[in-house]
């Protein structure tokens, strides 16, 4: 039944409409539902039915609290005299162990909840599919994200193409402050820190465009850090890399340095080529402080996100 | 000379901080001009500014929690308005730099200048009151601590108009907190005033948990403390362990601002995620900090306005106990999303899960304390049943986001802003605003106005609906936190739902206002006579309102929780008490004198104006050696004054 709970599947196509709609209703849905809860990939999809399942075993309890809390203020108000008072009693063991065990039970089950759904949902599992990955590595920069595609040897900004049904293996840092890579409709967020790489797989099921934007506040040009996926059918996607190999210019040492300054709202563009280990060298700069205020010193340990 | 401080520290291009400034100057201004004229200065430097009993403090830090409630609203209201009307291709009318310093101090001055004192505020007033003790056990300290907690909200302020405020959030995560990233003076406005009041937080705590352990009226055993002293000696417990940690991590981020060291930056090994953890390890206690104490003055809330003993005390104890211990190994919950492995997220996870089971049972026992009781709605009752429709749906929230996998789609999301408004204002607000009510008539011997009360509620609890629940469906809609522009058009009606909602909670802070205007001007015919308006179960309400400085003429001898209530039962209040000489601590100018130094000091070491900083700490060091040292430090009320001011009673 816990699995069931925290199935991580893309087979939910069925009671997804009905399951939406509840939870739809459940939070108060005003407008058509988007983000989050409009899953395009089955991490989002697990994700959405974790987040639906757990409010409702929790509902279970915090429904009939809410309506007692309301019905005894209303009934033992002081001016109801048909109330029945017992103002002298203040315990009761019977009362006491159900006290204990409700929020006790409802915990144990959703503890269950939470152990398999993370490690089913751990960003660096890869995820079971019928094709190799596509790797990519992202760099957070201020204030735009900078992709590349170390086994085709372009890089985008501020756009993301992928093939759909294709799993997405991403390596991330940031070269500047902490940011957080997050596409709601496609499920887990990762954060990109300077100095250290994380990990991260998503998969989109079908063609379309998802936003992406950065979660975590990284400064003045933050509410711009934005960018766009575009999930293409897998022959188009080919056909979209010999596009960005045939134009644009390349991504070199001077070329990064130029795109690594400060600026907001850059449009989409493409690097026709990016030199060999472009993810590696930018990460070693970070830490070396080269092009930033530090003061240098030793060669220093890298850290790994995370155990 | 003068380090970095120069005019153009005053931003004379930027009407609207320049402005908001001079209004705040000008009412200052006016204040002192009024003190002055009608010559109150001796009676405010002798009543209050250096008095050292508890009572007097407690007010003073609520009135500063309550000053500053109005600086972090307009704060709040500001980022309201910039969210609703910056859509798309307008651009609001705040730019990024100002725009991040608005909810960068929003943040820091709720937490840190208007939940804490608030709730210290109650724990000073009520605590030896309710233990039926005269005083805590380090009166002068005391007077410190409220001293350089308002050295800190005077430093957040005066970066309104000399320099900037921190554009880091109130978090000050590094590295966009570094040098690098933040050269300016903000961070270090944040970080100094962070620091000189966290002291002023530590010492209280060494105090209250001094005063509970140490300091109880005879035959006050621990399992006979009211459940308002045992929240308020966790919630110090906590402040002793996790003050520290805050004041060791920014001393760390200060080094590497100030000498160039490299704790937490991108480069020469600084590990940025450390600052994260060990902010944390101080963040999710404060969490509980704030929160205890308010589950204390609904406890006694709810007892005293059922008229019926709290439902299973014992149950209510241990839950405190083991919130209190369960809040230090939960921290990792504010970043699932940084690469933890599934052991450690799923660790944290369940961690964080176990806390609902001790808070579910304090909502159980309240319903059951409800359950057959005689339901009194006076205004303090009314934000406990507010509080807990409110905050159960709040629990459950958090609850959501601590399950790891749905924490990834709603991190640092407008839902998660959601979450913790809904359990600070649901929680620590509306327990602070019971607690007020609740104690005020105590505190000043009249009852606050009802109607205004009632209202005042109303409109805190419609207007956070209105508020806070549209941002949960727009944190769904993937709307992430501290945006000053808002990319989608289609967010629109839920921000100006939010918007309208900010209005009413602000309606509800007018009330409150109305509220003790309108009980000031009608107090004589709101005098509480008795001590005891509410038919109280504590030994508060056994003395006079206001109590003397001395509290009680004679120690209460306590045979039962509720002692009060079991007194009243049993008609054990002593007819003719045997009077007995009681020696009350003098006033002290230390804490006011060290604060006045500690300012200067906080604020030289922001501009880098050395010779003032040292000059300044050296002088505030010797205020307190001074204080320290100074051997006659109590002055004896004789029996005889005492019968004397029991009969004019």
């Amino acid at each position: 039944m816990l699995r069931r709970l925290v199935r991580k599947t893309d087979s939910l196509r069925g009671p997804r409409r009905s399951r939406s709609a509840v939870g739809a209703a459940l939070l108060l849905a005003s407008c058509t539902p988007a983000g989050v809860l409009d899953p395009q990939g089955p991490i989002g999809s697990a994700e959405r039915l974790l987040l639906i399942n757990s409010t409702a075993i929790m509902l279970v309890v915090v429904v009939p609290v809410i309506v007692a809390t309301l019905a005894f203020a209303w009934w033992y108000r002081a001016s109801n005299t048909q109330a029945t008072r017992s103002l002298d009693e203040s315990y009761e063991g019977r009362v006491e162990f159900v006290v204990w065990s409700i929020p006790a039970l409802t915990v144990i089950l959703l503890g269950g909840v939470i152990w398999l759904g993370s490690h089913q949902l751990d960003p660096r599992a890869p995820i079971p599919g019928k094709s190799e990955p596509l790797r990519v590595d992202v760099v957070a920069l201020d204030w735009k994200w900078l992709f590349i595609y170390p086994d085709h040897g372009v890089a985008t900004v501020n756009q993301l193409v992928i093939p759909a049904g294709t799993p997405i293996e991403f390596r991330l840092t940031s070269a500047t402050v902490m940011n957080s890579f997050f596409v709601p409709q496609l499920g887990s967020q990762i954060y990109a820190m300077g100095g250290m790489i994380t990990h991260l797989h998503l998969l989109a099921d079908q063609p379309g465009e998802f936003p992406g934007l950065s979660a975590m506040f990284s400064g003045d040009g933050f509410s711009w850090m934005r960018f766009v996926v575009k999930s293409v059918p897998a022959g188009d996607f080919n056909a979209w890399l010999e596009q960005v190999r045939g134009s644009g210019s390349g991504l070199d040492d001077a070329s990064y340095a130029e795109l690594a300054k400060p600026s907001r709202d850059v449009p989409p563009t493409t690097y026709r080529a990016v030199e060999p280990k472009m993810f590696e060298r930018i990460f070693d700069q970070t830490t070396t402080g080269s092009g930033n205020a530090g003061i240098g010193g030793p060669a220093p340990p890298t850290h790994r996100a995370g155990g | 000379m003068l380090g970095k401080l120069t005019w153009t520290a005053i931003p004379f291009n930027e009407p609207l901080p320049l402005l908001s400034g001079a209004v705040v100057g000008i009412v200052i201004l006016a204040i002192l001009v009024t003190v002055t004229v009608k010559g109150w200065w001796p009676y405010l430097w002798r009543e209050w500014l250096t008095s050292v009993d508890h009572k007097r403090i407690g007010v003073m830090y609520l009135a500063l929690g309550l000053v500053m409630l109005l600086r972090g609203f307009s704060d709040a209201i500001m980022m309201r308005t910039q969210q609703a009307i910056a859509i798309g291709e307008a651009q609001g009318y705040l730019p990024p730099d100002h725009y991040d310093q608005v909810f960068s101090a929003h943040g820091t001055i709720m937490i840190f200048f208007v939940a804490m004192p608030l709730v210290i505020g109650l724990m000073n007033f009520a605590v030896p009151l309710q233990l039926g003790v005269r005083d805590v056990a380090f009166p002068v300290l005391n007077s410190v601590s409220l001293w350089l907690t308002a050295t800190g909200a005077l430093l957040v302020n005066l970066s309104l108009v000399i320099g900037v405020f921190s554009r880091a959030s109130w978090w000050g995560y590094p590295p966009l907190s570094e040098l690098a990233f933040s050269p300016d003076v903000g961070v270090d406005y944040y970080l100094w005033s962070l620091q000189i009041s966290g002291i002023g937080t530590l010492l209280t705590g060494v105090n209250f948990v001094t005063t509970i352990l140490k300091l109880r009226a005879p035959g006050m055993t621990y399992f006979r403390m009211p459940v308002f002293c045992w929240t308020a000696l966790c919630a110090n417990m906590l402040i002793i362990a996790a003050f520290p940690v805050l004041t060791a991590t920014f001393m760390m981020l200060l080094l590497d601002r100030y000498l160039g060291m490299h704790f937490f930056t991108n480069d020469a090994g600084g590990n940025q995620m450390m600052y994260v953890n060990l902010f944390w390890a101080w963040g999710h206690p404060e969490v509980y900090i704030l929160i205890l104490p308010a589950f204390g003055v609904f406890s006694e809330v709810v007892a005293t306005f059922c008229g019926k003993g709290l439902f299973s005390y014992r149950s209510m104890v241990w839950a405190t106990l083991g919130i209190c211990v369960l809040s230090f190994m939960v921290w990792l919950h504010h970043f699932f999303t940084m690469g933890a492995g599934a052991d450690v997220n799923a660790f944290f996870g369940i961690m964080s899960s176990i806390i609902a089971v001790p808070t579910g049972v304090k909502v159980f026992n309240w319903l059951f304390t409800m359950f057959r009781g005689r339901i009194v709605f006076q205004t303090p009752m009314l934000f406990a049943v507010g509080f807990i429709v409110t905050f159960v749906t709040g629990g459950l929230t958090g609850v959501l986001l601590a399950v790891p996998p749905v924490d990834f789609v709603v991190h640092n999301s407008a839902f998660l802003v959601a979450h913790f408004h809904h359990v600070i204002i649901g929680g620590v607000v509306f327990g602070a605003l019971a607690g007020i009510n609740y104690w005020f008539p105590k505190a000043f011997g009249f009852t606050l106005d009802e109607r205004f009360g009632h209202a005042s509620f109303w409109c805190w609890l419609i207007g956070f609906y209105l508020a806070f629940m549209p941002l949960y469906q727009l944190g769904l809609m993937g709307m992430t936190r501290r945006l000053e522009h808002i990319p989608d058009p289609s967010w629109r009606p839920l921000l100006l739902v939010a918007e309208a909602g900010a209005i009413v909670i602000l309606c509800g802070i007018l009330c409150q206002v109305a509220q003790l205007y309108v009980s000031i001007r009608t107090r004589e015919q709101r005098r509480d006579l008795t001590g005891d308006p509410w038919n109280g179960r504590t030994l508060e309400w056994s003395t006079s309102s206001p109590p003397p400085a001395y509290n009680f003429a004679v120690l209460p001898k306590v045979e039962a929780i509720d002692a009060f209530w079991q007194m009243k039962r049993t008609g054990r209040v002593p007819a003719k008490p045997a009077y007995e000489a009681i020696e009350m601590p003098h006033n002290s100018p230390a804490g006011f004198i060290t604060a006045f130094f500690a300012t200067i000091m906080g604020f030289s070491l922001i501009w880098h104006i050395w010779w003032l900083a040292i000059l300044n700490f050296v002088a505030a060091i010797i205020v307190v050696l001074i204080a320290g040292w100074s051997i006659e430090r109590e002055e004896e009320i004789s029996a005889d004054e005492i019968a004397q001011m029991e009969q004019a009673r």
